[in-house]
């Protein structure tokens, strides 16, 4: 029969299920269980060997108290919209950066390309976090980009960018800004300049045609890179607690507190629960948004 | 620093991977102990050290309580200490297995019994005070000649921490540190564990928090040693290790520590040995190591902590057993006050508190 195609189908739902779907339901027991001092430091635990009766009492124990903790106290409304506004604006400063170094990529000669897309993937030969830390020494007081200010007189004090929302930005814009430039940089290599030719026959002008049809033939880069882009830096941890100030305000690191601090995994898993759902929702509306066009295309 | 540690774990775990022979893992806190006497502990037992390092008491008890870390000996402070022995996190030690027991001190492991009665789960590898660390230069132009070093009011009067914002200021990221300190400075008592007794420091905290550029853990040490800062609330013997930094850069910056002449938290790193250790002798082969007299001296002479041996006394350097800042007189030591830990109710309202602190939410 078609055995082969049921493999071939088999094998994503399987890396969904196994990468996905048990660690969430691991996760969401764990936030409809109760705060213990114990290890792990939460309860009901579940207790195969009391039977159906352990089964009972465990499903029996779980509820959703975590959930409606979260609503009581506006820090986690806040850290929510706070990490949401940081990753919208930062994908924006992202794509403002990245889809020029992508169109150039696209524009050079193509014996450099290799070369070009080589430098663009070098700064991954070397640790994330060595990278973040060498932006703290360049962003301090006494570091590098103050002391070249200070040497140019553009400034007589040196500023303050470490331990601000602006180091948080920088930070997640040299970061990410690969996963920005690769998918755009695809996108428009795969265009064909016949067309640009034909706009400019039509009597578009080379900016008109730019908007009129670079832009729109690279829009499934754009939106796959601000995708890869928006959905970790929503999370991102290591960055503001590096670069950021105590003042930096993200949800990450409302979690890690919760975690760490508080000792409290179900309400962490709680806000982990919550924040994988304010990511799921723009995801399927986007999926469904582009089904569509594609069926009215069609 | 940091790095040097870490390149020395990854040899570490090179050697081990290559000689399959018996291991001992140990997690303790970053830039507290003389990384030769790792190399002496492998040398006099032919056993592999696994040496990592973490930051804060609440990464490690996490992992405490998540169980199955793979660590042998751990070391947490005294008040977490007794809430992990309370969870059920670590084994009794095995005196016989520990001859060097004989070398303690019986006035620390008499306060260390407050955590953990009858010394029963732990030893005690370093204990210090908490206080603040300044750059005396750049303190003194500020707040001049005569500038509270000394005082808790250098860092909870908003007015001397408005001046003191320019040059930099940082503070633990620990409440467990900065809340009873604040409690001391308002006159009430440091171990309070009355909410609204603790809400009274809120105000306080948030009067001097725009003029805070961080609160962050161990990059003080450096901040401080490099003069990227000129104040730090935080350990006494990382301060201390800051000033010899900066001594040994030779970079004109000037360290000094002061614990709070108000009265200052007194605390206690205890070793201990996780209760799914996966090699409790080996274990016990380190704590009895460490609590060698000469070793014990050589770590303190090295991160500038006082310990809870007694025999290892004769062998500290001076500027370590001479320094009132490291080894308190009697008096002194009467001054020095002790916390004992949250429940969890009270520590979801501190935790609260300060998040609300550091970040105005």
């Amino acid at each position: 029969m078609n055995l082969r195609r049921f493999f071939l189908i088999a094998v994503p739902y399987l890396w969904l299920g196994a990468l996905f779907l048990v660690p969430f339901v691991i996760v969401l027991k764990i936030a409809l269980s109760d705060i213990a001092l114990s290890i792990p430091p939460y309860t009901p635990q579940l207790d195969l060997s009391a039977g159906w009766e352990g089964v009972r009492s465990f499903f029996a124990d779980l509820d959703f108290e975590n959930f409606t903790f979260l609503t009581t106290d506006d820090l986690y409304w806040k850290a929510y919209l706070s990490s949401l506004q940081i990753a919208l604006i930062s994908t924006f400063v992202t794509l403002l950066v990245g889809y020029p170094m992508a169109y150039g990529m696209a524009r050079a000669a193509s014996e450099w390309r290799p070369t070009l897309l080589m430098l663009v993937i070098l700064p991954f030969w070397t640790s994330f976090l060595i990278r973040i830390y060498a932006w703290m020494g360049i962003l301090s007081n006494e570091g590098l980009l103050n002391q070249f200010l200070l040497w140019t007189g553009l400034i007589s004090e040196p500023l303050t960018i470490l331990n601000t929302n602006l180091a948080v930005y920088i930070g997640i814009v040299y970061a990410y800004l690969p996963f920005m430039i690769l998918p755009i940089y695809a996108a428009l290599e795969k265009m064909d300049d016949s067309l640009l030719e034909a706009a400019e026959d039509l009597g578009c002008s080379r900016v008109t045609a730019f908007w009129l049809v670079t832009i729109p033939l690279s829009k499934s880069g754009i939106i796959a890179g601000c995708f890869l882009v928006f959905i970790p830096a929503i999370g991102e941890f290591v960055i503001p607690s590096l670069l950021g100030g105590s003042g930096t305000l993200m949800i990450g690191k409302v979690l890690w507190e919760e975690f760490f601090s508080n000792r409290d995994w179900p309400v962490a898993s709680a806000v982990a629960i919550i924040l994988l759902l304010i990511l799921i929702i723009p995801i399927i509306l986007f999926q469904r948004n582009e089904q569509k066009q594609r069926e009215a295309e069609g | 620093m940091k790095t040097s540690l870490l390149s020395f774990t990854a040899v570490l775990a090179l050697t081990a991977a290559a000689a399959h022979a018996e291991e001992v893992r140990v997690y303790n806190w970053s830039d507290y102990i003389d990384e030769s006497l790792l190399e002496k502990f492998e040398a006099e037992t032919g056993i592999d050290l696994i040496y990592d390092v973490f930051d804060s008491n609440e990464v490690l008890e996490t992992k405490m309580l998540a169980g199955g870390s793979g660590y042998d000996v751990v070391v947490p402070t005294g008040s977490f200490l007794q809430r992990q022995i309370t969870a059920g996190a670590f084994q009794k030690l095995d005196p016989e297995q520990l001859p060097n027991l004989k070398n303690m001190w019986d006035v620390i492991q008499k306060r260390t019994a407050e955590f953990d009665p009858d010394n029963a789960y732990s030893i005690n590898y370093m204990w210090g005070t908490t206080g603040m660390g300044v750059n005396l230069a750049k303190v003194q132009e500020a707040l001049g000649e005569d500038a509270p070093i000394d005082s808790l009011d250098l860092v909870f009067k908003p007015e001397n921490m408005k001046k003191l914002a320019a040059c930099g200021v940082y503070f633990l990221d620990a409440p467990t540190e900065v809340i009873p300190a604040a409690l001391k400075f308002i006159g009430e008592d440091p171990d309070s564990k009355d909410a609204d007794v603790i809400a009274k420091t809120e105000p306080v905290l948030k009067a001097i928090r725009p003029y805070i550029s961080k609160f962050n853990s161990s990059e003080y040490i450096n901040a401080l040693a490099n003069g990227d800062i000129c104040v730090a609330f935080g350990w006494s013997g990382d301060i201390l290790q800051a000033r010899d930094r900066a001594a040994e850069a030779n970079n004109g910056v000037e360290i000094a520590f002061n614990a709070p002449k108000e009265g200052a938290l007194m605390w206690f790193d205890q070793m201990a040995i996780p209760v799914d250790a996966p090699n409790p002798t080996g274990a016990h082969k380190f704590l009895n190591f460490i609590m060698d007299a000469q070793n014990m001296a050589a770590a303190s002479n090295y991160v500038y902590y006082a310990n809870g041996n007694k025999a290892s006394q004769e062998f500290l350097n001076e500027d370590v057993i001479g320094d009132t800042a490291i080894y308190p007189d009697a008096a002194a030591l009467d001054n020095l006050y002790t916390f004992s830990p949250y429940d969890p109710k009270l520590q979801r309202i501190v935790t609260r508190m300060w998040t609300g602190i550091k970040s105005g939410v």
